[in-house]
Order: C-alpha cells, then structure tokens, then sequence
C-alpha cells in the first residue's frame, strides 16, 4: 500500500468510526425532531466533513473525485440527512466558487465554508423550471454598479440555514436559453431575500428545503461568480457533473447499509422453522441487491478515477447517478418485502430508508434527464 | 517536558478474531487493525498535556512491522510531534519491546513516558512495568488521572475496589487505563498535515536490542462455547438451583 492509499484509508476509517458511533445512534432522534442536534453539526466541523472538496489553499482538504466517492459511499451507512448537513458545501453549494470563481470569491468565501462557518445552497430549480433549467425566469436587472435580483427559487437544499446562495439567474432578456444565464454567488441576509417555510418531505428528515424569493434584491457586480455574464449554466452543469458522481456514492453506501440491514433481518428471522435467509425466494432478492450494488460501486469508481485523469465524464457521471440512484430504489423495496410485514412498520430502520432513497432518483437531475444525457452523448459519439 | 508515548498496532478491537485452523495464533490476514485502544488514551493524555502548556514535545513509537507506520500515523494525525519507528518483522515480547523502548528513551531523554496499561491482542500488561525497571524510573500503572506539579506527578490510580493517589517522581513511566480520557478523533485535515511530519525509521540490531523470542506459544484455542441455560419454574427453584446446583450462594 502506498502512503497516499493509507492516508485515504485513514480517512476512511475516520470517517466510518465517525458514522458508526456518532451518527448511527442518533438516527431515530433526527427522525423524529426532524432536526439534525446541534452538538453533532458541532462535531461534524471539528471532524473537517464540510471542506471535503475545497482545496487546501483554502482550508479544505481538496480531496480528488475518487477519495470524495470512497468517502461518500462511507457516509451513505447512515441517514442521508445527515450528509445533507455538509452535502451543499461539499457539493453544489461550494463548486462553483471552486470550479469557475475569481480568486477574491474564493478568499471570501472558501475558508469560511471549509471550516462550516459559512454554509452555501445552490438556487438553480424555479416553480415553473425543474428539468427544463435551462429556461429559468428568476431575473438579473443591471443597475448601477450592480444587478437587481426577481424571482423565486424551489426546493433549495438547506437554505434555511444557509449564510451564502450561488444563484442561477437570467442577465440577458433577450436569450431566453442557456446562454442568457449567469451564476452570482450572493450573501443570504441581503436585503430583498426572503425564505419560504421548510417543506414537507416524504423522507430524510432533518435535512430542510424550502423557497428562496428574490424581490429587487441588489447584487454588486463582482458578485458574477467568474466575473462574465452568461457562463452560468455551464457553471451550473460543470457542477452537476461532478455531484452526480458524489450522489452516486452515497446510493451505493445506503445500499451497502441495507442490504447488511436485510441479511441480518433474513438471518434471525424465522418461518417454517428455518431462517428465512434459508429460503432461495429470499436470497435471490439478496444476490440481486448485492450484485446490482457492486456493479453501481465499480461504475462510481470507475467514473471518479476518470474525472480524476482529466477525461471528460458527462455521460459517466449521469449513468452513475441514473444506475445507482434507481439501484437503491430496488435494493430498498426488496429490502421491505424482506421484512415482511415489519418493514412496513417504523421500528424498523428500512421503513425510512425506503422513503428517504426515493430522493435520488428526483433531485441534481431526473432519471429521466440522465436517460436524455447519456443518449445525447451516446449519440454524439457515433456523430 | 518531552513526552514519549509508545503506540502499538493490533486488531481492531470491533473485528471478531479467529483462531487459525492449526492453534498456532489467530489469523491476522485481511483483518482490519487499529492502534491499541489504550495507546490511544495514552497519545490523548500526551496532547493534552501539550495543550496545557505542560508537555513540549510529543514523539510516538511504535515497534512492530512496516504497517506500525500506519498507527504512528494516527498518532500524529492526533497531536504528536514526530515519530520512531522501531521495525521488526518478528513478533515481539513485551521484554524485547521494552528493551527497544529504553533503548529509544536513552537516546530521546524523555521526561516521562506514556503507555497504554496493556494491549488488547495479547492482554500482557507488562511493557510498561518492565521499562520502569530497565530504567530505575518510578512509575505510576493504571492512571485514570494524571497532574503534574514541578519534578513530579500526581497520578490516580484505578485498583481493585476504588482509586489510589500517589506521587511519582520525573522522570516517570505511566501506563493508562480506560478512564483517563476519551480520546479524540484525529480531524480529516489533522490526518493529511500529519503526511508532512517526520517518521524515523530503525532497526531493534540498530539500537543495539537482542529481540529474539524467549516465549513460545504452545496451543491458541478458542474460548468454550457457551453452554445452552435452564429455565426455571420458580424462584424458589431458582434459588435452589444456585446454592445447590452452582453453589454460587
Ligand atoms: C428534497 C429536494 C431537494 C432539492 N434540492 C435542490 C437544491 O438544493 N437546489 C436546486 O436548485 N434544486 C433542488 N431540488 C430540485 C430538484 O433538482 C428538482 O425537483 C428536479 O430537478 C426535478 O425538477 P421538477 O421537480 O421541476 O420536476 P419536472 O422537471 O417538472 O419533472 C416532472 C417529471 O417529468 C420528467 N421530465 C421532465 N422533462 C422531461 C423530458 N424532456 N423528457 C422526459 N421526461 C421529462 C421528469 O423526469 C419527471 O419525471 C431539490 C428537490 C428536492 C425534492
Ligand atoms: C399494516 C399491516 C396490517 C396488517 N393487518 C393484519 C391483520 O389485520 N390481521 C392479521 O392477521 N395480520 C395482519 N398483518 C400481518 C401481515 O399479514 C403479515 O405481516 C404478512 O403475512 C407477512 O408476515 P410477516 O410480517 O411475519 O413476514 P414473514 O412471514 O416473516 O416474511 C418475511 C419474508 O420472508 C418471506 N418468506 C416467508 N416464508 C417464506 C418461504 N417459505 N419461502 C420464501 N420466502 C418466504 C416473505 O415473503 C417475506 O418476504 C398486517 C401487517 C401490516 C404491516
């Protein structure tokens, strides 16, 4: 073993002792208050969890896509919501100051959302623009040495407590596609913003989204992320592409999470005076989850070890994200019916994570609209 | 005050060992390994101590094969200095091991050296208590609370049926047990800084240490199976059972 690969493994081990004996226990408690505890959000930034991504220069550890996914798959042994802490400045809320930001962005805002001190969101969906993204209406009115923000956005990942929004809005009025978009990264206590109320989630509770409405709230120029009007879609996807790849991992951990849930409920439990992990009926649910969930786990780690090279991984990363969100769908149904009548029943920790996986397969892009991206690329390809 | 911590690689205590098919040992292949729960207390103790403004300088040791690095590693993702890494591809006794660690503290000149009060592998209990004698230094065993007033530590120590205080000179040798601390986890940016910190690699030959073995292992078995219980009607037959049958009361 080399000392990079012990040191990834030793992260690892840190964070996997971290989900076992920190998170694990208070899983039924953040289900039921609905509310992840202070003291862990606490913990979680003395571990370093909410700098996963942001280099080093800016207190973060900068890991690689590929030590993000081994990372991610960790988490994904718990409760999602408890990712969904950190999961913004890890992911959507953060990259784009990383990926496309001017350097005075990145020195306001990067250390402090490395350290959790600072907490982003990405405003990207509308009421009337989820998929179709690329038509949103929110609008960027060029005033004065700035910009004056309209419209709302839906279904924002932590924004209850977020202190900074990267926005997706329209700046050319004339473009009404992709091109008329740009990204602003914006303090959330400026005036002119206000939240909606949290909405009511089918699952991972403790994790809150709620409306974000602009109403002529002033933005000043340098506030673009990059400094050029209309490069915020590209921001947007360049983005997405690599959450795809992170949300992926975390399906794959949930997965993991269930099916040792499920052999062990198969292993105990007892019918016709045997396990019913004896029965064949039942091991073939349990051959399929675990072969569909090794198959998703080589596909992740084949796609972060690619991004990682360089290559371009759009195609990739949405049948990452297409396959392993709608394998943890399946390794979670087949985990139910393994409980029998139990796991329609919330004593039973498969009865959440049931409704809390269903979210993968709708948010950072549709299945649908990862079928559109793999089959536009596909036939690119052979163009 | 210079502290030297030693920091052992064992099982992970989580993972269920197995005996090996032939007696010889338990099967180490592919199992997951951890530094040594109570070395971890003692690395705790060390940082705090730095963190106080008691201790200056925290250098781990570990003796061990090429992975011990790993485990050093740990202990500078915690707070350690620098470490030593003392490699042998035997396996050691704890007399042999404390031979190296006086070898080590000669050279180091430490003023007080922490151990875990024994490791989970073997459970000897003995590393820390040899290198007392070796050394001619006091030493202070099963600390559950350690202080330091000029030249010397205050240490409480858990025994059978309560707590001792006792006072020890420095230098000292002082081996930790379950209660001293709870030790932290190294935070993630800790463990890639501790990449950058320096690991000394030598040999027991190097320090002049005769390690080979003086025990051998005869037989490892695994413990009985639990024996199948009795249910009772009653209490009284309960009570029966116990003094008549157990002669427990
Ligand atoms: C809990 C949660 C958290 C979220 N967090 C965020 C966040 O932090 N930031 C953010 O910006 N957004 C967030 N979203 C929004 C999420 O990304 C969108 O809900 C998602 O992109 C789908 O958009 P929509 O809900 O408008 O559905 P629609 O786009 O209306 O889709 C409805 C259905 O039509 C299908 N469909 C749409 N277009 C096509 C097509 N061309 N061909 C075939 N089928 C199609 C879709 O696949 C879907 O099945 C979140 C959503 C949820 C539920
Ligand atoms: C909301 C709810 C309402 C209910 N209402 C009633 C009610 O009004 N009255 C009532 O009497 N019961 C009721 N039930 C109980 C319900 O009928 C049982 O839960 C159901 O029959 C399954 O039994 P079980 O839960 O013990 O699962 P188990 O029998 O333990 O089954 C566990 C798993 O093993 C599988 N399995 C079992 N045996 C075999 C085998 N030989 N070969 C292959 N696979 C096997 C099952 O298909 C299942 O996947 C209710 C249950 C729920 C959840």
């Amino acid at each position: 073993m080399g000392s990079e690969d012990a040191e990834l493994e030793q992260l690892i081990d840190t964070v996997d002792r971290f989900v076992e004996q920190k998170l694990k226990p208070r899983e039924e408690e953040v289900e039921r208050t609905d509310r992840v505890p202070d003291d862990v959000v606490a913990d979680m930034k003395a571990l370093g969890l909410f700098g996963l991504t942001i280099p080093p220069e800016y207190g973060g550890l900068g890991l690689g896509c590929y030590e993000e996914a081994r990372i991610g798959m960790v988490l994904g042994h718990t409760s999602p919501a408890f990712r969904s802490v950190f999961g913004t400045n890890v992911g959507i809320g953060a990259q784009g100051l990383v990926i496309d930001g001017t350097e005075e962005q990145k020195q306001k805002y990067l250390p402090g959302m490395a350290s959790g001190e600072i907490v982003g969101s990405f405003c990207l969906t509308e009421p009337e623009t989820g998929s179709d993204a690329g038509s949103l209406r929110t609008a960027a009115v060029r005033d004065g040495n700035g910009y004056r923000l309209n419209g709302t956005k839906r279904f924002i990942t932590n924004a209850p407590r977020a202190n900074v929004l990267t926005v997706m809005a329209r700046t050319d009025p004339n473009e009404p596609g992709a091109r008329g978009i740009s990204a602003f990264i914006v303090d959330a206590d400026t005036p002119g913003i206000r939240l909606g109320k949290p909405e009511k989630k089918m699952g991972q509770r403790g994790a809150h989204v709620c409306d974000v409405v602009f109403e002529d709230a002033f933005v000043p120029a340098d506030a673009i992320i990059g400094g050029v009007e209309g490069q915020g879609f590209k921001t947007a996807m360049k983005v997405l592409d690599r959450g795809r790849i992170h949300i992926s991992a975390v399906c794959i951990g949930v997965a993991e999470r269930i099916i040792a849930d499920a052999v062990g409920y198969a292993k105990e439990r007892r019918q016709f005076g045997k396990a019913i992990a004896e029965f064949q009926l039942i091991q073939a649910m349990l051959a399929d989850s675990d072969t569909e969930c090794a198959a998703a786990r080589a596909l992740v780690l084949d796609a972060a070890r690619r991004r990682d090279a360089g290559e371009r991984i759009t195609k990739l990363a949405a049948m990452c994200k297409y396959y392993a969100s709608e394998m943890v769908g399946r390794v979670a149904d087949r985990a139910v019916q393994i409980h029998g009548g139990s796991g329609y029943i919330a004593d039973y920790a498969i009865e959440r994570q049931y409704r809390d996986v269903r979210l993968f397969r709708l948010y950072e892009g549709t299945s649908q609209i990862q079928q559109l991206i793999i089959a536009r690329e596909l036939l690119k390809e052979h163009d | 005050m210079k502290v030297l911590v030693a920091v052992k690689r064992v099982i992970d205590a989580y993972v269920k060992v197995r005996v090996k098919s032939d007696g010889s040992g338990v099967e180490t292949q592919n199992v997951k390994m951890s530094m040594n729960p109570f070395c971890e207390i003692a690395v705790e103790e060390a940082v705090r101590l730095k963190e106080a403004g008691v201790a200056t300088e925290i250098v781990a040791v570990s003796c061990g094969p090429q992975q011990s690095q790993e485990t050093i590693r740990t202990a500078l993702a915690m707070g350690a200095d620098r470490g030593i890494l003392v490699q042998s591809d035997e396996a050691l006794e704890p007399l042999a091991i404390a031979k190296i660690l006086k070898a080590v503290v000669d050279k180091e000149q430490p003023e007080l050296v922490l151990l875990g009060k024994q490791a989970v592998d073997n459970d000897f209990g003995q590393t820390g208590q040899m290198l007392s004698a070796l050394l001619g230094w006091s030493q202070a065993t099963y600390a559950s609370k350690i202080q330091k007033a000029d030249g010397e530590l205050t240490v409480t120590r858990e025994i059978d049926g309560g707590l001792e205080t006792i006072k020890v000179k420095l230098p000292a040798i002082v081996t930790a047990d379950l209660r001293l601390n709870e030790p932290r986890y190294a935070s993630l940016p800790n463990i890639m800084k501790a990449k950058k910190k320096p690991i000394d690699t030598m040999s027991p030959a190097d320090l002049g240490v005769d390690a080979a073995p003086r025990l051998s292992v005869v037989k490892v078995t695994e413990p009985p199976a639990r024996q199948a219980g009795v249910k009772v009607g009653s209490v009284a037959e309960l009570v029966d059972k116990l003094k008549n049958e157990a002669k427990v009361i």
